[in-house]
């Protein structure tokens, strides 16, 4: 079906951002002001969007200038794209009620909320888009802005950081543009669906088999997948919490998502060897990174090895293939975008009553925070997978495809992973919470910690949510993985709509 | 002509790849440049290069030659991207220098757990 709507989750950001930066010195209340009306109405389109997919028929394309699909640019929104535009919406706004309470002055001034909203512009641009090229476009746009977020206040540790991770970035995004001329050089187009619909005719898939494995570098770069998450936990540590917590929550799931595009929609030719090689490194990144948290002592840090190892979740219930296990991957997306996010912000509140990120200097904050204390703790307990918490069915659902398969070495990683994220979680709340009470800096009394809550508590009752509406949001998740493992509805529907010139 | 552009684009790369494993930001930032540079020219390259053949069909003509536009249009967006995103790596490497008084990554070396 041929429609406007979801040109909006990329243009509501973007005139937020332009309008933003015309209102940089004056009041930054106005700013405020607009940042949350905005982060509002993108959830409410986010939600429009997905009432009009969720039956699993329709699939939205929009093509520019009335170019018809494989000539000009496409968008294109699944159920999949569409719950990753509603899960980001909420985070925006979470984050942002956060910057509101714990940002200093002069971060949120310099034009922090223009680049959020142009951070925003590029993912929810990555999400809809129907078409590969205009994929590093938008990568790029939410990279750049990612640049600015991540160095903005000029600490030295952020400076240092930064420049790290834009040279990274810098030659992940060149390797992209190298695959995608390798793409356009056989295939002659870079409409995804177009490109699906050819490469499944080719029939000597060596080539293609080494352009997808290019692919794979360049999202795994992104997503943090092993071995090219070395530079996560030093970036996503150095900036303050709001922005770690999109970074943590949101932006490795951007290369997770295309990763789970490209390989379920353009690159099935060769199953069998390409969603192995997913599988290990899945099996890697999991443990790999959940052994990184346990070896660190800052709050962050551990945080930050854990997107890690979560990732690894996700590329799992890829690589195994099956309907279950993409639908558990969806949904560990969606849990991970609103998990992590949470955690990152209660690390935020505690890093402003305390002052500090190391675990060592902490402690025996549940008497005077018991509110922060035990929301972190349930918050930790879903991010490990407890029931009835929502963490708990997304990992059940990953695991349980594996069973299906019959593939037991990834599932004793994803126990083991499961495990030690146990551990590693309650030495953080054993550290903070529980213990002797340390004493804290003094600015820690005038702070109302009641106000950087609500953020926080936000995401937690979604989580809970989620976790006790399994069944109807297992069930939306499993029409999503169904669209994912038959894609001849999304590539019709792209090819199907006619073209206004003729 | 394809071959001759193939090599240079091997060249552009060695020289970025070079650059970038110094330890000077401004080298690296060099070299970031030459390797997007090689990688332009290869999109130009993986479109065929022809002489003299615009990318216009004309009506009543079999078989036209032609110049596939799209390589030209994905190396202009491409070239926006690379300019911003080395002006900001230039600015980002300056203030760096600025702030941590040294332009050597060795020196540069440190852990989120050491403070």
């Amino acid at each position: 079906m041929s429609t406007n709507l979801i040109t909006l989750p990329i243009i509501i950001p973007m005139f937020t951002a332009i309008v933003c930066m015309f209102l940089h010195g004056r009041n930054i209340q106005i700013q405020r002001v607009i940042a949350g009306i905005s982060a509002l109405t993108s959830l409410g389109v986010a939600l429009k969007i997905f009432s009009e997919v969720a039956d699993g028929e329709t699939v939205l394309v929009f093509t520019a200038s009335g170019w018809q699909a494989p000539f000009g640019i496409v968008l294109a929104v699944d159920i999949f794209s569409s719950i990753m535009v509603i899960l980001i919406s909420i985070v925006s706004a979470a984050c942002l009620y956060t910057a509101f309470v714990t940002m200093d002055k002069a971060r949120e001034e310099n034009y922090f909320y223009p680049v959020w909203f142009c951070i925003m512009m590029g993912i929810n641009g990555s999400f809809v888009t129907g078409d590969i090229f205009n994929l590093y476009v938008m990568f790029e746009i939410m990279l750049m802005a990612s640049y600015v977020l991540c160095v903005i206040g000029n600490s030295l540790g952020q400076l240092r950081e930064s420049f790290k991770y834009l040279i990274l970035n810098m030659i992940s995004s060149t390797i992209f543009v190298i695959a995608l001329a390798m793409l356009y050089g056989m295939m002659g187009t870079l409409n995804m669906a177009d490109l699906a619909q050819k490469i499944s005719m080719v029939e000597d898939q060596s080539l293609i088999t080494v352009c997808a494995m290019i692919f794979f570098v360049v999202f795994g770069l992104k997503g943090a997948v092993f071995p090219l998450y070395f530079w996560l936990p030093h970036t996503y540590t150095e900036p303050p919490a709001p922005i770690a917590a999109m970074f943590g929550g949101v932006l490795t799931k951007v290369g997770v998502y295309a990763m789970i595009r490209v390989f379920t929609l353009i690159f099935v030719g060769n199953v069998a060897f390409t969603h192995t090689i997913i599988l290990i490194a899945a099996a890697f990144t999991m443990l790999l990174g959940v052994f990184g948290a346990i070896s660190r002592m800052n709050f962050k840090g551990i945080l930050s090895f854990h997107v890690i190892s979560q990732v690894g979740y996700m590329i799992m219930g890829l690589g195994l293939y099956t309907v279950w296990s993409l639908a558990g991957a969806v949904f560990y997306i969606a849990n991970q975008m609103i998990i992590k996010t949470g955690l990152f912000l209660f690390e935020g509140v505690t890093e402003q009553i305390t002052g500090t990120g190391d675990l060592r200097k902490m402690g025996g904050l549940l008497n005077k925070y018991p509110w922060l204390g035990w929301g972190f703790l349930a918050m930790a307990m879903s991010l490990a997978g407890l029931p009835p918490l929502s963490g708990f069915f997304s990992k059940f659902m990953v695991m349980q495809a594996a069973v299906q398969v019959g593939n037991y070495w990834i599932l004793a990683a994803a126990l083991i992973t499961g495990f030690f994220t146990l551990f590693s979680m309650s030495k953080i709340f054993f550290y903070v919470f529980w213990g002797e009470e340390k004493p804290l800096p003094e600015s820690a009394k005038s702070i109302k910690y009641g106000r950087l809550l609500p953020g926080c508590f936000a995401l937690l009752l979604l989580s809970v949510g989620i976790g006790l509406a399994a069944q109807p949001v297992t069930e939306i998740l499993l029409r999503a993985a169904n669209q994912l493992m038959n894609p001849e509805l999304y590539i019709q529907a792209v090819m199907a709509v006619p073209g206004v010139r003729g | 002509m394809e071959l001759l552009i193939s090599i240079l684009i091997g060249i552009l790369f060695a020289i970025g790849v070079y650059m970038m494993l110094s330890r000077k930001l401004l080298r690296i930032i060099i070299g970031s440049a030459f390797l997007s540079h090689g990688t332009l020219l290869m999109l130009m390259t993986v479109g065929k290069l022809k002489r003299g053949a615009p990318p216009i069909i004309v009506e009543g003509v079999e078989n036209p030659v032609y110049v596939d536009p799209i390589p030209q249009a994905l190396i202009l967006t491409a070239i926006v991207i690379g300019f911003a995103t080395t002006a900001f790596g230039l600015v980002l490497a300056y203030r760096c220098y600025q702030e941590l008084g040294t332009d050597d990554t060795e020196q540069m070396r440190g852990s989120f757990d050491e403070h």
